[in-house]
């Protein structure tokens, strides 16, 4: 079966690849591209462990084939910091220990820089439905509830005690 | 390995010839969010994908004739973000957002969920109660049909195998008409309906409804029409009789199957409370009351 030829914009960088009809995005990101930071929970679109966001708006990566993202834009969990330095979304998550074993955070991370790229000041119940999508089996949500609101802060430029 | 190849047509045209010229299985592929699940589950074996995503207009919401057309792969968080749409018919809209999470919203749409067939799709009872008609494309042209002809039982539509929706019309809204959708699960989020309720109506001056449609999901082989229900609405103001009949109604038609999600009975009855709370909502709507609140 001859593969098909995709090429687009991954993390602001072109980027061309190769791939089968049924490899979906997130198959490519990892097996393909070498970008592994996208993880697979489900495969079903139930865990948001894949989150990714393909032309502004957010998507599970497993529930888009590969060749679907010919000529899109996509922003993964390594294009969130700037070189070394993190993101505020990515610190926050570190400072309020938002994060166990670590495998929801990749997908808890983009999914709440699209959160905060598209509602900058959200209430805690947004923040909640939001990622109502990204489930994790470790932290209980609340400490990630209280990096995103922190994360939201920080990035209006409102200083939190 | 299979040998699965993938189409992204630019034209009606070119999609039809697709469709028509494949010798196996070809599906069409709008989100992908139910399609991507049973490719992967081996549930489906098709031959060809054939997306229709970068077809002229099958993305978006424009105003037609007084109506609304709405794209048939337009995903959800779009139709979501149209004020006028949302404000003509938030029931139709608060249906299809209740689908999956934000991520499933950046790409669920109505035609997936009206032709993935699940009697339990949230924007389907919604989308029968607005009386939409579906747009259908093929190779014998384009014929227009009223949305309850598509779903024919659990995954299976009508349409032939060289068809698939290009767009659905939602007729003018006279004065005092809204509509509403409630689904029962027994979460808040990402549940699927133990019942979904539609119902779209219009009021005259003094409150009497004077139009309706009654949809219900989840309670037979596909979503249904409810006309008894209607009945027991129009020529009415939303009394405690009204309610009760309307309740009954929609009790007699439901013939639900027992699953984990709920047995017969709990379904019927359920049916009935959903039917008198949605219509309460699209009551207060149609009337000017602002988040209407359930009587
Ligand atoms: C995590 C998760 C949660 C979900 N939650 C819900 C929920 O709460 N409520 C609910 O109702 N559903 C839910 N779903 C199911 C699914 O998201 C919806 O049914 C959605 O609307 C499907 O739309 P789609 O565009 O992704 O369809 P696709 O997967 O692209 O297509 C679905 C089917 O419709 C056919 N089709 C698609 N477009 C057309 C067309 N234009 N013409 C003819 N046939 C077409 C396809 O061939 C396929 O058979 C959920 C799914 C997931 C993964
Ligand atoms: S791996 Fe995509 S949602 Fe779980
Ligand atoms: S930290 Fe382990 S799943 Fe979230």
């Amino acid at each position: 079966m001859a593969k098909s030829y995709v090429s687009a914009t991954i993390n602001g960088e072109s980027s061309e690849f190769l791939c089968e009809t049924q490899q979906t995005l997130l198959d490519v990101l990892r097996d393909v591209v070498g970008l592994t930071g996208s993880k697979e929970g489900c495969a079903s679109g139930d865990c948001g462990a894949c989150s990714v966001i393909m032309d502004g708006r957010l998507v599970c990566s497993c529930l888009v084939l590969g060749v679907e993202a010919e000529g899109t834009s996509i922003t993964t969990i390594e294009g969130i910091a700037t070189g070394e330095k993190l993101h505020p979304v990515q610190q926050k998550f570190l400072e309020h220990a938002a994060l166990q074993c670590g495998f929801c955070t990749p997908g808890l991370i983009v999914a709440t820089k699209a959160l905060l790229d598209e509602n900058p000041n959200p209430t805690e119940t947004e923040a909640r439905y939001w990622l109502a999508g990204n489930l994790c089996r470790c932290t209980g949500y609340d400490k990630v509830i209280r990096a995103v609101m922190d994360a939201a802060a920080e990035l209006r430029g409102e200083t939190v005690g | 390995m299979s040998s699965l190849s993938y189409a992204a047509p630019t034209s009606v045209d070119d999609a039809v010839k697709l469709l028509a010229g494949s010798s196996g299985l070809a599906k069409v592929l709008s989100g992908g969010t139910d399609l991507l699940v049973q490719l992967r589950s081996g549930r489906v074996k098709p031959e060809l994908i054939v997306d229709t995503k970068k077809i002229p207009g099958i993305i978006g919401i424009r105003e037609e004739n007084g109506g609304f057309v709405i794209g048939a792969g337009t995903p959800g968080a779009v139709v979501e973000a149209h004020a006028g749409l949302t404000a003509a018919w938030p029931g139709l809209v608060e249906a299809l957002d209740l689908i999956g999470s934000t991520q499933i919203q950046g790409r669920c749409s109505l035609a997936g969920n009206l032709c993935n067939g699940s009697p339990a799709a949230d924007s389907v009872p919604a989308l029968f109660a607005a009386n939409a008609i579906a747009v259908v494309v093929g190779s014998k042209g384009r014929r227009e049909i009223p949305v309850e002809q598509i779903p024919t039982g659990p995954g299976r539509t009508s349409l032939a195998k060289d068809e698939f929706i290009l767009e659905f019309k939602l007729p003018p809204r006279p004065a005092r008409s809204s509509d509403a959708y409630l689904r029962f699960i027994p979460r808040t989020e990402m549940d699927i309906a133990v019942v979904g309720c539609g119902v779209s109506l219009t009021l005259d001056a003094k409150g009497v409804c004077t139009a309706a449609r009654v949809a219900l999901g989840a309670v037979a082989p596909t979503v249904i029409m409810v006309p008894a229900a209607a009945a027991a609405l129009i020529g009415h103001t939303l009394d405690a009789d009204t309610l009760a009949k309307l309740d009954a109604a929609a009790q007699a038609a439901a013939k639900p199957i027992s699953d984990k999600r709920g047995t017969i009975e709990y379904r019927t009855k359920i049916a009935g409370v959903l039917a008198r709370r949605t219509a309460a909502i699209a009551f207060d709507r149609a009337a000017g009351i602002k988040n209407g609140k359930a009587h």
